[in-house]
């Protein structure tokens, strides 16, 4: 399967420099570019702070790897095979990931979403031939999840339902891509793994392969400050469900970030680094400056984080027009 | 004017676990006033200190956007529905 081999070179060197025509749009995800900030955090002299640029990803994010990652999975279980279609509850990135994926390979995608889900999603997953099945606005996610999981009990035979909440292979597709890239992108020398709780799947899988490679790795985990917040994709694990994935002890250290402070950051990184984060991938940047201010003066550090998306699907949000 | 408030399930912890409230108010505003005036935990989670609804909570009568209407004066009549919708895509599970 062309996914598994991708997911074979990702633990390898990098080669897609020179990229072989032909190739597969499958074939671009993962290796993405590990950028450096030039301006944010200069004034932390000893400390380099680096993000990895996941919109380079083709689906536009970083839920491409894990959306892959169980795919593939899928694939080698026969748990998905052909005249099946993959559903799940998602009108965020990882909605438009199997939507890339699905047409990429060849198979339907279903996927539930609520009304108040923006038109902007409902084109990209349209645009990629996704089936949506739109259910009550005022029900949000956990109605599309209810649906998802009595039309998969009414016809068990025609889904493949991943669940990247409690699906292995979605931390595993960090564990042996994105982390393996960061090692590679520092040559071993990142010091601090900074990185958004949501499924934890990021979280998991390059914490537990950087401290393989190296158990002095920091690894800090950061959630939003309060259960009702503007950062897609994250989750308060205090008053979430807990994902099946998520194992608490492995973070060194947790920090909270404010929605607020994650829009304001957006702009900042906008103009100071031509960088457009989504609100998410800003308040990732926040919680690199938290910890870069607790790096004694005499200590050399490399803070890693990852930017999961780019700003390009949050351009119609209200705190673009507001202070 | 009798409206329904629905509670998102973050925000159920700070409204005594309620999925829904009901409220009589002629606007937006005046509904989501009484209804913070109701569970009063619930106030610094969809309003600023300056009383400005939080960049991030859309607010829909019956599925339309109140941006799209007259904001927080947007009239509300007798059977209304208001929801609180945080402004993300993947929601919360």
């Amino acid at each position: 399967m062309f996914a598994t081999k991708q997911m074979a070179s990702s633990t390898g060197t990098p080669h897609y420099s020179s990229a072989r025509a032909g190739e597969s749009i499958l074939a671009r995800i993962g290796n993405t570019p590990l950028l450096r900030l030039a301006s944010i955090g200069r004034e932390f002299e000893h400390v380099e702070i680096c993000g990895k640029a996941e919109w380079f990803n083709p689906g536009g994010s970083v839920k491409d790897r894990p959306a892959l990652g169980m795919v593939d999975a899928g694939l080698k279980s026969g748990a998905l095979i052909p005249g099946k279609t993959i559903i799940d509850a998602t009108s965020g990135n990882t909605g438009i990931a199997y939507a890339m994926i699905g047409a990429a390979l060849g198979y339907p995608v279903t996927l539930c979403l609520p009304n108040s889900a923006s038109e902007e999603r409902k084109r990209i997953l349209t645009a990629y031939g996704a089936t949506l099945e739109i259910t009550p606005g005022d029900e949000a996610t956990d109605g599309a999840i209810r649906r998802v999981r009595e039309m998969v009990a009414a016809d068990p035979a025609k889904y493949f339902y991943p669940d990247q909440y409690s699906n292995p292979a979605n931390w595993q597709s960090h564990y042996y891509g994105t982390a393996n890239e960061i090692w590679e992108q520092t040559a071993g020398r990142v010091t601090h793994f900074v990185t958004g709780l949501g499924t934890s799947g990021t979280f998991m899988g390059v914490t537990r392969r950087l401290k393989e490679l190296n158990p002095g790795i920091r690894c800090i985990s950061l959630q939003p400050d309060a259960p009702f917040h503007g950062l897609e994709g994250w989750k308060h694990m205090a008053t979430a469900l807990v994902p099946a994935i998520y194992d608490e002890t492995l973070a060194d250290e947790n920090i909270e970030v404010g929605t607020e402070a994650a829009y304001r950051m957006v702009k900042v990184a906008a103009r100071e680094e031509g960088l457009l984060l989504s609100p998410s991938a800003a308040a990732a940047l926040l919680g690199c400056l938290h910890v870069a201010k607790l790096i004694p003066a005499d200590e050399h550090a490399l803070i890693v984080t990852v930017f999961a998306d780019s700003a390009a699907k949050y351009l119609s949000e209200r705190f673009w027009d507001e202070e | 004017m009798s409206v329904k408030v629905i509670i998102p399930t973050p925000l159920r912890v700070y409204a005594g676990k309620a999925d829904s409230t009901e409220v009589s108010a002629k606007t937006v505003g005046e509904a989501l006033g009484q209804l913070t005036n109701k569970f009063g935990d619930l106030r610094k989670h969809l309003f600023t200190e300056d009383g400005k609804l939080r960049s991030f909570v859309n607010v829909y009568v019956n599925d339309e956007d109140i941006r799209y209407l007259s904001k927080e004066n947007t009239p509300t009549k007798d059977g209304d529905t208001i929801s609180i919708v945080p402004s993300i895509a993947g929601g919360f599970v």
